[in-house]
């Protein structure tokens, strides 16, 4: 999993206690009526950063993002922008511009007035609106299409109108609510990489709203994971991927088996943990923090499991089940293994060899992984 | 064979027929009754029933002579009277469908704006009015403008004034009948066009830096400049050669051309000047008709 990240990926700003964030909410929420769309949400955000709000329909990555330019009041909680406090700021007078999911492009205008409206209206001089709208359309290519009316373009080129309209402004903080969302995947994994160019090369600080886990990865420099109004985990892509902090998290970025089980062991260097679902014990090889005989979850992934027909060394991390099922799918193949406990277990395994020596269906093999690999988490 | 098919030898098909059955009802009562008019005002004024001489009329023995005569057509404009009646309704109900306009549009968004539910009451209650009978409503307004009417009783009695207004036969209570009656037609029409409005624009003007209003002038309004256009025609046509409203409302000196032409059709009887008042008022309203259905045409083609 490749992480670009944007310009502030490399220097991990906020790795670095004493780094001033450059957006900072503070304790936000909001209700709509009974409902707590966002709830008590903090975070911290740095200059240069991609930073994603992931999550599933209506889990509020959308409202935070509309508090964030102003189109919401937040029910409680403050938004500081570049040390500003934005409470009662309404959107047009906020550093931040916004990129809408339907792209919301004016009908009657073209698209050179479209990305000019933003300067026209905070009465630019005219041969300077002339020059930053010809160099911004020139940045999302869209050069030669300045007289065109926005139904006259593709899906792709009206994406890049707004991107160009909302950039153009030159704003502290870029919001994109699904940027990619309305193209197809050909289009979309490519806009992905010119996004993040774009982005490195003007140095803007986005926030992105996705639902789609591969794109939040590839783009973002840090991952907010949002459920039911919180965010449930922040962190960078590999960080989320690697070390999730709750079945959710594991559950919902990738796919993971996951085995409960008893903490039997509970040592500063190891763990051991007894899973009847497995039917067998589970080593890891870090300590956790958890009261001894507690119910965790040792996540682990498809691509870290190994597979074979002679049964490996050792009795921890091992189990024998047969081959339920086999998806091929080209650079690699999905197993779904079933264990003798009824435990079904998803294996992914690179095709390597044109000729592999085939494990088929309703073939016994063995199941094992390294110690380092599984993930123990205790919600 | 089948009925159908034996029908269809002769060119008689379900969508011929469906087509056919407007036309012939239009030919019938616009198309021959238009035809009447327009050889009427072509004629001479006769002291007999019907009150004018036939066009064709039999010369000698063998020869048809048609007679056609324009001085009804060229009196029009040698007496002000007739002028001034076309000037004066085209500014009648130039100023009607402003007033129609400026209270019609909020009324058009904010029902547009409404959620779902209310919009289904308020959108009846525009359409309440045609429940009952024209002419009912605007004898209502004079039991309602007229001096010791209701809102005068009203005002004495709260003591605000001493002596009833003069409304009744005015030009006020002319110009309220008129918007009064036609802001349903205004309404409609520009909720149609606001309707399909998408919102999320307003958001990106005013996330590009305009504040509400000038959102509204820069968004809204050239969005819906269509619906403006073909609510204020709906108006401005039929008031041009409204009749009723100036005749039972406005007083005895609202001169407009419907009037005009009520009292010369029926008044003085001259047929041919009335028909050629109608003629002249018929091609006035042809280009505003014409854009109004040039406007039709595209927004259908822009909800496409």
């Amino acid at each position: 999993m490749s992480t670009s990240g944007g310009a502030a990926a490399k220097a991990a700003p906020w790795k670095d206690q004493a780094a001033k964030p450059y957006v900072q909410v503070e304790g936000i929420s909001k209700s709509f009526g009974d409902f707590k769309a966002v709830n008590d949400v903090s975070l911290k955000i740095y200059k240069g950063e991609i930073f994603c709000l992931l999550g599933a329909s209506g889990c509020g990555k959308t409202t935070l993002l509309r508090m964030l330019g102003g189109f919401e009041t937040p029910s409680a909680g403050k938004i500081f922008i570049d040390g500003e406090d934005m409470s009662g700021v309404p959107p047009y007078e906020r550093p931040v511009n916004m990129m809408f999911q339907s792209y919301a492009l004016f009908p009657h205008m073209n698209v050179e007035q479209n990305v000019a409206f933003g300067l026209k209206q905070d009465r630019v001089p005219k041969g300077e609106i002339q020059e930053r709208v010809a160099t911004m359309l020139d940045l999302v290519k869209l050069g030669g299409f300045a007289k065109r009316k926005p139904h006259q373009l593709s899906g792709g080129q009206r994406q890049r109108v707004a991107l160009a309209r909302s950039l153009v402004k030159r704003p502290k903080l870029l919001l994109l609510d699904e940027p990619l969302g309305a193209l197809d995947k050909k289009l979309r994994e490519h806009t992905q990489f010119e996004l993040i160019s774009l982005q490195d090369k003007l140095g803007v600080t986005f926030v992105v709203v996705t639902h789609d886990q591969e794109e939040a990865m590839t783009l973002a420099s840090r991952i907010g994971v949002m459920n039911h109004g919180e965010i449930v985990q922040a962190g960078t892509p590999s960080e989320i991927y690697e070390f999730p902090s709750s079945k959710f998290v594991a559950d919902f970025i990738g796919s993971v088996n996951m085995f409960e089980g008893k903490l039997i062991e509970d040592e500063p260097e190891y763990v051991r943990i007894g899973s009847e679902e497995l039917g067998g014990t589970i080593y890891v090889s870090h300590g956790i923090s958890a009261p001894p005989e507690a119910i965790v979850w040792a996540a682990v992934r498809p691509e870290k499991i190994f597979m074979s027909t002679a049964p490996p060394e050792g009795s921890d991390n091992v189990a024998r089940g047969s081959v339920q099922d086999i998806a091929y799918l080209g650079d690699l193949s999905i197993y779904l293994v079933k264990l003798p406990t009824g435990k079904v277990v998803r294996v992914t395994q690179p095709n390597t060899s044109r000729h592999a020596e085939a494990i088929t269906w309703d073939q016994q093999v063995y199941l094992s992984w390294d110690a380092t690999s599984p993930v123990v988490v205790t919600r | 064979m089948t009925t159908a098919g034996r029908l269809r030898r002769f060119g008689v098909t379900g969508r011929g027929l469906v087509v056919v059955l407007p036309y012939l009802w239009l030919m019938l009562f616009f198309v021959v009754p238009f035809v009447i008019v327009l050889k009427i005002s072509f004629s001479d004024i006769d002291l007999a029933i019907p009150p004018y001489k036939p066009l064709l009329d039999w010369v000698g023995k063998n020869s048809l002579a048609i007679r056609l005569n324009f001085n009804n057509y060229a009196f029009l404009f040698t007496d002000r009277l007739y002028v001034n009646a076309f000037l004066n309704s085209i500014k009648v109900a130039f100023i009607s469908t402003v007033l129609c306009l400026v209270i019609g549009y909020p009324m058009a968004y904010g029902i547009a704006r409404a959620k779902p539910a209310t919009r289904n009451v308020l959108l009846l209650l525009v359409i309440l009015p045609f429940w009952t009978s024209l002419l009912l409503r605007v004898y209502a307004w004079i039991g309602l403008l007229k001096a010791n009417g209701v809102i005068n009783n009203v005002l004495v009695w709260l003591g605000l004034i001493h002596d009833p207004l003069t409304m009744l036969y005015t030009p006020f209570a002319m110009y309220v009948g008129i918007v009064y009656s036609y802001l349903p037609f205004l309404i409609l029409p520009l909720y149609a066009n606001l309707e399909k409005m998408d919102w999320q624009l307003l958001e990106a003007a005013e996330d590009l830096g305009c504040r509400p209003w000038q959102a509204f002038y820069k968004i809204t309004l050239p969005l819906s400049r269509n619906g403006i256009l073909a609510g204020s025609m709906l108006v401005f046509i039929p008031a041009v050669g409204e009749f009723v409203i100036p005749a039972l409302l406005g007083g005895p000196n609202a001169l407009m051309i419907g009037r005009v032409l009520w009292d010369e059709f029926f008044s003085n009887r001259a047929w041919p000047v009335a028909s050629a008042v109608a003629i002249l008022l018929l091609i006035l309203l042809v280009p505003f008709m014409m854009w109004y259905q040039n406007i039709q045409a595209r927004e259908s083609a822009g909800a496409r």
